[in-house]
Order: structure tokens, then sequence, then C-alpha cells
């Protein structure tokens, strides 16, 4: 499943991006300790399964609780990126 | 004392019940309890078929608005609580349904309710809710492929809708319509945000734009910014709309229109498509053996 | 040497004369409709007060959202940049500028001479701007000027949830209900709007000095939240909504 985590508001699109298929065959999600603000976690979601997921109070202010992990105007890989070798999670902006 | 100012986005409260069931008769009952933050739906069903829904505004406290709508679906079933075999509760609320014996979240309740509901070749479902909209991708059991929640900003949802009845004081039922009724098609207005839309909107009222035009421009905003989200999502026929703006003509025609894509007609009610899926998810549940 | 900025916001705009680099007048009326009409008025009335001559003016600049409506001007300029110029001017070690009108919010980096080195703006949310506090004010049915000084009054940390005006404004008449004291809920307000500057102000990477400008920075209640949450002194210049038009006439006296 691909989850989108986010939103679309005045300012622009946020979201993040996860492809839970990718995540159940990782059984380490090394993203989730890789985060510095905390913003994923790993759930069991309604078919069972154990995929990675954004936390509930970060879902409607991803622009802010990653914006430090990308400045403005740089190219940086975000950390959560780094550590994924599947390509899981992206982010859209 | 005054008049109490008119409520421009009300909707009308009510149940139903399909009178060519005899639930007593069913082997398993199921409900699903829809608590989102404008309304609630209840929906019950007899092994697997809907029998009777209720849908009605969410009250202030969520634990009562799920007691309330079911009642009311219960009303004159002379079925009580009790012979309900499994419930879930989905929804913004769904964590504060006393009776339910399980959560899911409303993507999943939505997609399998939207299977049911418009047969297994719907792939595409927008839900726009009161306080939220949603874009599902589901495969033909029902179950979720892809999905995108859009919770945080008022635009593109019902209550972005309910701004502009309140301000053009319009009943929300006749915005669709009304806004059908203009003879050229205006330019959508340029603000995302419902706040900026509604100063302009007040402008345009000024510049002597009628009603019509100014809705149509506020339906095609909303047009637009839907399918953005649809798009991000990945579109794919067959498509369907559900929850309260599925009911909003002025919203839908144009959503279809720019998508190049016809809507599938709903067999019931859009806005019980979540709680519908909660029976359904209720059903499998019991045939896999669940404990309650 | 006479020059001038006419700063047109979404909700007011502002004109300023500058004669040999001194401020000797300025003016601000409502943003109309219509802009053109709006910035004409504005003009009229700065160059009438400075008792001179539309003749006598060298060089007019103008910047704002309806920067390109000013038919009278010889050119335009962006409002980050006629920020950050009319925030050292005041305040020369100025480094981080965070500009809040009512319609937009945003944060930039510049040099010791107001250019600009980075900038992140935040467009067209209700939720990071001024009209924030409007709609707030609205809902809690108090004087938009109170609304900041009645959130000093509380030291309770309420959570607001929404994140949109819209939402915001349902959940404060919630808070209203549930018997939460204005000031309370005053307060939350601030501390929510200012969030959302503050991680845009990171975005950009927060450096001293720190300087508020834009008509957001009359409200101390703002203020105070924007202070404690950066944990840096906030200068704000006096007269904070005349910032971007006395940068754009800054620039403008420099460009003849
Ligand atoms: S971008 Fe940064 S804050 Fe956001 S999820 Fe990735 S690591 Fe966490
Ligand atoms: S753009 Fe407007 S409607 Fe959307 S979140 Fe921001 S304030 Fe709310």
């Amino acid at each position: 499943m691909i989850a989108n985590y986010g939103y679309k508001d005045g300012s622009g699109d946020f979201f993040v991006i996860i492809d839970t298929d990718k995540c159940m065959e990782c059984p380490e999600k090394p993203c989730v300790a890789a985060c510095p603000e905390n913003v994923l976690e790993v759930m069991i979601d309604d078919y069972d399964d154990e995929v990675l997921a954004v936390r509930e109070a970060f879902r409607k202010k991803v622009k802010y609780s990653c914006g430090p992990c990308k400045p403005a105007g740089k190219e940086v890989v975000r950390p959560c990126h780094k550590v994924c070798a599947l390509g899981g999670i992206k982010h859209s902006w | 004392m005054a008049e109490k100012p008119k409520e421009y986005w009300r909707w009308d409260e009510y149940n139903w019940r399909n009178p060519d069931i005899d639930w007593r008769k069913a082997k398993i009952i199921t409900a699903g309890v829809d608590v989102g933050s404008v309304s609630s739906q209840a929906v019950i069903m007899a092994d697997g078929e809907l029998y009777a829904f209720a849908n009605m505004r969410t009250g202030s406290d969520s634990p009562n608005s799920a007691i309330n709508a079911m009642n009311w679906a219960l009303e004159g079933t002379g079925m009580a609580l009790s012979d309900i075999n499994f419930t879930v509760g989905t929804g913004y609320g769904r964590v504060n349904v006393p009776f339910a014996n399980k959560a899911v979240t409303e993507i999943a309740c939505h997609a399998r309710g939207a299977n049911y509901m418009y047969g297994s070749t719907v792939r595409t479902v927008l839900d726009m809710g009161g306080q939220d909209c949603k874009a599902i991708r589901i495969d033909e059991k029902g179950k979720v492929v892809s999905f995108l929640m859009n919770d945080k900003c008022a635009a593109g949802t019902g209550r972005g809708m309910e701004v502009f009845a309140n301000l053009l004081a319009v009943p929300i039922v006749e915005v669709g319509e009304m806004s059908l009724q203009v003879e050229e098609e205006p330019a959508p207005v340029s603000s995302t945000c419902v706040v900026f839309a509604k100063t302009e909107a007040t402008g345009l009222l000024r510049d002597g734009w009628p009603k019509e035009k100014v809705l149509a421009a506020y339906c095609s905003a909303m047009a637009h910014r839907v399918i953005s989200l649809l798009e991000r999502n990945g579109v794919e026929k067959d498509f369907a709309i559900t929850g309260g703006i599925g009911k909003n003509v002025g919203v839908v025609s144009r959503i279809e229109k720019e998508l190049g894509l016809t809507a599938l007609k709903p067999r019931y009610d859009t806005q019980i498509a979540g709680a519908l899926g909660g029976a359904l998810f209720a059903k499998a549940l019991v045939e896999k053996g669940t404990k309650k | 040497m006479i020059s001038v900025g006419v700063d047109v916001g979404n909700k007011f705009t502002k004109a300023v004369v500058l004669k040999d680099g001194q401020v000797i007048s300025k003016s601000i009326v409502l943003s109309g409709f219509d802009q053109k009409q709006s910035a004409n008025e504005a003009y009229d009335q700065a160059i009438k007060e400075a008792g001179i001559s539309k003749n006598d003016v060298n060089y007019v600049l103008a910047t704002g959202a309806g920067k390109k409506e000013v038919d009278f001007a010889n050119d335009v300029v962006s409002e980050v940049g006629a920020g950050a110029r009319g925030a050292v001017y005041f305040f020369p070690s100025g480094r981080t500028i965070i500009d809040v009108g009512a319609e937009d919010g945003r944060a930039s980096k510049c040099d010791q001479n107001g250019k600009i080195v980075d900038f992140a703006v935040n467009e067209k949310c209700a939720a990071g701007a001024g009209s924030f506090s409007e709609s707030m004010a609205r809902a809690l049915e108090v004087p938009l000027e109170e609304i900041g000084p009645l959130a000093l009054q509380s030291n309770n940390v309420i959570y607001m949830n929404a994140q949109c005006t819209v939402f915001a404004e349902s959940e404060v008449v919630s808070l209203i209900h549930a018997k939460t004291s204005k000031a309370d809920i005053s307060k939350a307000v601030h501390d929510a709007i200012a969030a959302r500057i503050i991680s845009m102000a990171r975005r950009v990477g927060v450096e001293k000095d720190l300087v508020m400008i834009g008509g957001v920075g009359n409200n101390v209640g703002f203020l105070k939240a924007l202070g404690d949450g950066l944990e840096i002194e906030v200068l704000v210049p006096d007269k904070p909504e005349y910032v971007c038009a006395i940068g754009a006439a800054l620039i403008a006296a420099e460009r003849n």
C-alpha cells in the first residue's frame, strides 16, 4: 500500500509517502531511529501487517517537523531516506 | 427575543430500513459506526446485506453521538444492541464508540464500503467529508492500494463549503444546484485558503456578481483542488465519490468534467460508506472467528 | 533627492517619502478591491503630508502583494528584498528577518547591507499569518487590538490541535464552552501561530539579531510567544508595518 501522510494547504503540498509493501520486507526499520524528530513509528495496520507510519501527532504538520532535515535551498538527503535501502520512504517536497 | 439566525449549513438527519429483510432469519448481524467530526452514521447489516442505517450530526461528545446514531438505526427494527454479533467503530471518533468490539481506520472502512456500494469494479474512491478529503485506490476486493488523506486544511472539505453557504445565505443542500445556474462558467476563486477565498468572494459580491456565479467560482476551485489530491494518489477507472460533498452536484459535475470520468451512481446515501465498510469488516472478523 | 516606497499589502497599503535618506512622511490606507486606487490614495496622502509635489519625486518603487498594480512606480522590488533593507535600516545588526502581515508570513536571512541570502515564504495559508489572530479575536469576541495584551495575562499552556484557521475557530468555540479563560485561549492562539512562524524561520536558520517586521509586529502576545519559542531577543522597530515601504524607498534612493 502507498500511504500518503501529510496535507495540502494554501502554502503547498507536504506529504510523506510510505510504500508499506517495502516496509513489510524490512525487519529493522532503521528509519524510525534515524529520525531526529521522532516522526515515524511502526504499527500494525488494518490488514494486520507490520508497517511504518507517520505518527498521528505529526500528520498535520509534517512541513514543520520535516523542515529542518532539508533546509531551504540546500540539496541534502534526509536522514530517514539515507538509512532506507529499499526506497520505502519519500517526501513530496 | 431576536430570531435565531438561520443555520444554512444544516442538512437533514434521517434513518432508513430495508423492509424486505427479516433480520431474525439472519445468521450474522454486524454493525459499523462512523463517528466523523461533523456527522455520525450507524449501519446494521444482516448476513452482509444492508439492513438499516441512521445518519446524523455529531454532537459535542463522541460516545453519545455513537450511541444516538446506533439507537436511531435500531429504532423500529425490534432489534436490540445485544442482537448484534460484532460492531466496528471507525472515523475520527472511532476509539470513542463504547459498544464497538474493534476500531478500524476510516480509510480501510471507506474502501470496503465503496466496494459494496458501487461493486467490485470501483478502483478510485474520493471521499469528501465534513472536515477532510480522502483519495483512495482500491483493488477488486475493496482493499486499499494507496491512500491520501487531507484533514489539515478546510479547503476541499464540507466545512469549507459550509463557510460559503453561510456567507451567501444559501442552504447547503441547494449550493450545488444553484452553482450550475450560470450561463458561462466563471474563473475559479484564486485563493485555495478558505479564509482568503471568503474575502475574495465578498469582493466579487460587492462587484455585483450574483450568488450563483460566486458559488460556481467556488465549486470549481474546490473541484480543482480535490483533483490535484486525486492525481497525487493516482486515478483509475471506475471512479466513485462518497461523503457529504458527493451529494453536491455543483462540485461532482465539475470534477467529472475535469477528470473526463463519470462517477458511478451510488446505491445508497454516500455518507454511509465508512459505517458500511465497518459493518463489512465486522462480518469478516466474525467469520474469521475473532472473539468479541 | 526624494524617493518613495509604496507597499501594497493584502490588507493595508503604505507609502513612505524619503528625503536624503530620512523619512519625511508616511501614510496608510485600507487596500480596497481596487489596488490601483488604494496605491494612488496612499501616494497622494504621503505627498501632501510631506508638503511636496509629485514632480519633486525622483524615483518610486513598489512592493507588496499588489506591487504590479502601482502604475506610477518606476519599478517593483520583492517584499523580502524591501523588508530586509528596511529592517537593517532600523537595526544594522539584523540578520534574520521575520515578516508577518495580514495574509502571509515569511522569514529571510540577509547580510549587513540588507541583501537577501535565503528565504522561505509561507504562501496563502491564513494559519501562518495575521489573519489567524484576527479570526480568533472574532471567535473570542474580543477586539483585535486586545487579543495580544490579553495573551500576556496567561501563563498556562494549552495546546491547539487545529492547524487551519477555519478548524481553529471551532476549536476556540469549544474551548470557550469548556470554560477556558479568554486569556488562556489568546495565549494558545499566539503560541500556535508563533510555532508555525518559528519552524519557518528555522528552515532558513536563525541567526542573531532577529528583527520582526510587518503589522503583526504590533501584537505583543505574538512577540512574546515568538521570543519564548526561539529563545532569542526579538527586535521590533517602531511602526513595523511601514518597514517594507521604507525599505523600498531606500532602494529607490540608491537606484536613482
Ligand atoms: S525528514 Fe527528518 S524529521 Fe522527517 S521523517 Fe525524515 S528524518 Fe524524520
Ligand atoms: S489554507 Fe486556509 S483553509 Fe487551508 S489550512 Fe490554511 S487557513 Fe485553513
